[in-house]
């Protein structure tokens, strides 16, 4: 690959350094955000029944009297460390917090895309060659519907029918209580007990992962059947399309190698922007299944003003995004010549 | 065209409305006779009903849906449809109820984020500059937040409440229509006889209300419909964690959160309401892709004729 | 050859009889919309699936469509080549020149290796003028000039008998015109290829075809070799579309009134007769036929002769 390797090489490097400047102008914008709303996590959780005096002094404590820069430089300071001060909630190091919770979400996020991608790329494919016929509307209808579920009530739904009544699969938690959790290599005990050969740990991590990714994964899927069918019927509909036929193509080769490949691209490109709707997915779903990960985390700071916490999560968040769009923006360039240059 | 400032504001507002709607509808009476307008006609149905029942809930239903009315837990059956739920509440009476809260917030999250995101995408596009680039990167900072944090973050900040709710799902949409609007401004902004109309003078308010207001108006409706499904996956959402409705009021995305640990236990409580959610969403969508599907086609016949005539 | 409309039939082409013997040119002339590039396509079955034909096209003595869609696939690009009009969206965006090369080779010679090949598409690659370091690029590295002469090269890798060329430099400036069509015709005379010059440029046909075969709405109104054809066209239409053609010592700018019919539903009479000047009352109730008219044998479906 001449000359494409040194462009792609360049283009990373630029985006891995403007994460910096973006990262900061999040951090600050929560930061301001955050102490201009009204409420602070020491009022929200002792509500007003606490001694007034006793919450003045505790406030105190935290620093939250001090001026506004000082607690930004203070803030800064943490992130930088990684000390990220402590959950107001939970007593534990926000760092802790994160490094606990993190890799479930991650587990939780890639299984539902893969779930996600595999059966609505695959639906949507399928539409989009048989357009305007019984099946076509069939997966559309599925799709419009699919994307409309409310998810917490379609995991409760599969918990029920799934956990329940058949019995087959795990409706809460992470990993059965019965069983040694897995040495840590990446916190997520699927690959965990993989790599310490842990088989029984493996199957029962992937059996508690099954229900929420499905919740998670069909839902989404309405949205990459309808985008990968559109693209797909235009992209059978192309120009070199039809030149690779006169050229004499095989129908085989010409569906997969020409209409389906230029198909996909824009379909990857969405991809990225789909995280988005995962992460809010996750905060529900994490809910349903009690699957103690980085959605549910979020919510419990937001909900109780828990600064550090909160700003803690905001951090995760932010590299989280950026990372994951400049992965898109790479993977991208590699499935896409045009975009390199 | 032309036509006298001399007539007034009210005739050219007629005008714009009238025919180009006119023919638009005849268009959509034509097309609805196929599978794509069978399927707005559907939507539109479900919605409609769903509204007659939420507009005539103290007549349809056979319960108060606050005062309890049986043994909580009671599944259905007998005077009970669709069973009580754990505060013996009856179930279809609270789904019957439950309609308003969520069409109302559509109601208001719609028209705030439509005021909003719809002039200054217009604005936006067609002015340009360095104003549409700083718009366009704070528009864009929003959309790519996650929609239901952003949620949770604005309704924590301003509190619970339908109002607030819907505020918070309105900010969540304005840079949605502001995009599309923008950017199918950008592009009519490019078209020959807009700039032809500057060229000959016409003032730039009137270019954008007569011109460019009505080719960006065929995007509307659909970004309409999807908004209006997704403020009431957000409020559901928004309620079953906690942050949305002060409890009293009949919702479905409540009901839910209020019954959803005894799922087990009496599940009708929980499907019911959830079922519902889907319903009303899955016929918003089919609206908005109908309509997609019939204001598109007049795009597409183009592209077969030219085909047909090589 | 009829499309399936949600409208009703539409009859692209009609009664058409063409003959191209081998090693000639015929150009295929009409307006936009008279079923030109249809019938192009036609032959190769290159049709959507909307698509009606009926009637037989031989190649070398063999029914087409007696062929099998295998058989057919086969002798696309081996032994009947096409050439598009647009160049610029002709290739596929993800793939090297290489690849659209073996890809064709190995189509129809699946035991041909890749490195083979490349020898070969660099072979024909020089035929057309195209430098070899091009191949490792992708299409959109590569100016319009370029991408047509690539997609010729692809034709050209199998000695096809016939090429259908497609308003072939429609899409491009004059003098990239002119260079692909001298490319053209030097091929032409080198290969022995028969080829069918689908055109509105009677420009073109002039200068590069034998025989010119004039249609509208989806008819063939004259046919007949191209010097005594443009020097006296017989049929009507022909007549104005020449007339129509500037030259330097045109002062007045001619067109022939009116426009093409629709071609949708069923038609009577002559379809060119609501602009016909020579028309008469026969031409309204009743279709001309294709006639031998003059030494020449000139085919033309008009009543006047």
């Amino acid at each position: 690959m001449a000359g494409s390797s040194a462009s792609l090489r360049a283009y990373v490097i630029t985006r891995v350094l403007l994460m910096v400047p973006m990262l900061l102008i999040l951090l600050t914008f929560t930061f301001l955000l955050l102490r201009v709303a009204p409420g602070d996590p020491v009022s929200a959780i002792y509500g007003e029944k606490g001694n007034p005096q006793v919450i003045d002094q505790i406030k105190r404590e935290l620093g939250l009297y001090d001026p506004l820069y000082v607690q930004y430089f203070t803030y800064l300071r943490g992130v930088f460390t990684g000390n990220m001060g402590t959950s107001i909630v939970s007593s534990k190091p926000v760092i802790q917090e994160i490094q606990d919770r993190m890799p479930a979400t991650l587990e939780l996020t890639i299984s539902s895309m893969i779930v996600a991608s595999v059966f609505g790329i695959g639906l949507g494919t399928f539409a989009g060659t048989r357009r305007d016929r019984p099946t076509d509307f069939g997966t559309r209808i599925f799709a419009s519907m699919a994307y409309n579920i409310p998810i917490f009530w379609f995991g409760l739904i599969l918990k029920l029918i799934f956990g329940l009544w058949l019995g087959w699969l795990p409706v809460s938690g992470r990993f059965s209580p019965r069983l040694n959790l897995p040495p840590r290599f990446t916190g997520m005990y699927t690959v965990d007990t993989l790599l310490s050969g842990d088989l029984r740990g493996f199957a029962d991590a992937v059996a508690h992962l099954i229900l929420p990714s499905l919740t998670l994964g069909i839902v989404l899927s309405g949205f990459f059947i309808r985008i990968t069918r559109v693209n797909v019927i235009q992209s059978m509909g192309s120009d070199f399309v039809e030149a690779a036929r006169a050229r004499g193509i095989p129908e085989r080769s010409v569906f997969f190698r020409h209409a389906l490949k230029n198909a996909l691209v824009p379909v990857i490109t969405t991809m990225g922007l789909t995280f988005a709707l995962l992460f809010s997915g996750a905060i529900l779903t994490e809910t349903v299944f009690s699957f103690e990960g980085m959605g549910r985390f979020v919510f419990y700071a937001i909900s109780y003003r828990d600064y550090p916490a909160i700003q803690g999560a905001v951090v995760y968040y932010g590299i989280l995004m950026v990372v994951i769009s400049l992965l898109i923006d790479i993977v991208n360039a590699f499935v896409d010549p045009r975009i390199r240059y | 065209m032309a036509g006298g400032d001399a007539r007034g504001r009210a005739t050219i507002l007629g005008r714009f409305v009238g025919r180009p709607a006119g023919r638009l509808f005849a268009h959509f009476l034509r097309e609805s006779r196929t599978a794509a307008g069978i399927i707005v006609w559907i939507g539109i149905g479900i919605v409609l009903a769903i509204i007659v029942m939420a507009i005539f809930a103290p007549f349809l239903a056979p319960f108060d849906p606050n005062t309890k009315v049986a043994d909580p837990e009671t599944p259905p059956g007998g005077r009970f449809v669709m069973g009580v739920d754990r505060s013996g509440q009856d179930v279809l009476s609270r789904i019957i109820w439950g309609a308003r809260v969520p069409l109302a917030i559509i109601a208001v999250a719609t028209t705030i984020s439509l005021a909003i995101g719809l002039p200054i995408g217009l604005l936006s596009g067609f002015v340009g500059g360095r104003l549409d680039r700083i718009l366009v990167l704070v528009m864009d900072s929003i959309y790519a937040f996650p929609g239901l944090l952003l949620a949770i973050v604005i309704a924590a900040i301003i509190g619970r409440g339908i109002l607030n709710i819907s505020v918070a799902i309105a900010i969540i949409y304005i840079p949605t229509y502001f995009r599309v609007i923008r950017n199918h401004v950008a592009a009519v902004k490019q078209e020959p006889y807009v700039e032809a109309a500057i060229a000959l003078g016409m003032p730039r308010r009137r270019v954008i209300i007569r011109y460019v207001l009505p080719n960006v108006a065929q995007s509307i409706p659909v970004i309409f419909s999807v908004n209006a499904a997704d403020s009431v996956l957000t409020e559901a959402g928004l309620t079953f964690l906690g942050l949305g409705l002060p409890p009293g009021i009949p919702d479905w995305g409540f009901d839910i959160s209020l019954n959803w640990q005894r799922f087990e236990a009496s599940w009708w409580a929980t499907f019911y309401p959830g079922l519902f959610i889907l319903i009303l969403t899955t016929a918003l969508t089919f609206v908005g892709e109908g309509l997609n599907d019939i204001l598109n086609p007049l795009l597409r016949k183009k592209d077969f004729k030219a085909k047909v005539e090589a | 050859m009829t499309f399936d409309t949600p409208d009703g039939p539409v009859h692209a082409v009609t009664d058409v009889d063409l003959t191209i013997e081998k090693g000639t040119t015929v150009g295929l002339v009409g307006e936009s919309g008279c079923g030109k590039s249809t019938l192009g396509r036609a032959i190769l079955r290159l049709l959507p699936e909307n698509a009606r034909i009926s009637g037989t096209v031989r190649f070398d003595g063999i029914d087409l469509s007696s062929r099998s869609p295998k058989e057919m696939r086969d002798l696309r690009g081996r032994n009947i080549a096409m050439i598009f009009q647009d160049p610029m969206t002709r290739l596929n965006p993800l793939m090297r020149i290489r690849d659209h090369f073996i890809e064709t080779i190995q189509a129809h010679d699946p035991n041909v290796r890749p490195e083979a090949a490349v020898k070969r598409a660099l072979k024909v690659l020089a035929d057309v003028r195209v430098p070899a370091d091009r191949m490792n690029m992708y299409p959109h590295e590569l100016s319009g000039g370029m991408r047509q002469r690539i997609m010729i090269a692809l034709c050209l890798l199998f000695k096809p008998a016939l090429l259908i060329a497609d308003e072939p430099t429609t899409a491009l400036d004059v003098i990239l015109e002119a260079q692909i069509l001298q490319l053209l015709q030097s091929i032409m005379h080198e290969y022995d290829m028969a080829v069918l010059l689908i055109t509105h440029n009677l420009g073109l046909v002039a200068e590069f075809a034998d025989r010119v075969a004039v249609m509208y709405a989806g008819r063939i109104a004259e046919e007949g070799a191209t010097v005594p054809l443009f020097r006296e066209p017989y049929h009507p239409y022909t007549q104005g579309l020449l007339r129509s053609v500037i030259d330097l010592d045109t002062t007045k700018l001619y067109s022939v009134p009116g426009a093409p019919p629709s071609l949708l539903g069923e038609s009577v009479g002559c379809p060119f007769y609501p602009r016909c000047e020579k028309r008469m009352a026969v031409c309204e109730a009743v279709f001309p036929e294709i006639r031998l008219v003059g030494e020449d044998h000139r085919r033309v479906a008009c009543h006047l002769y």
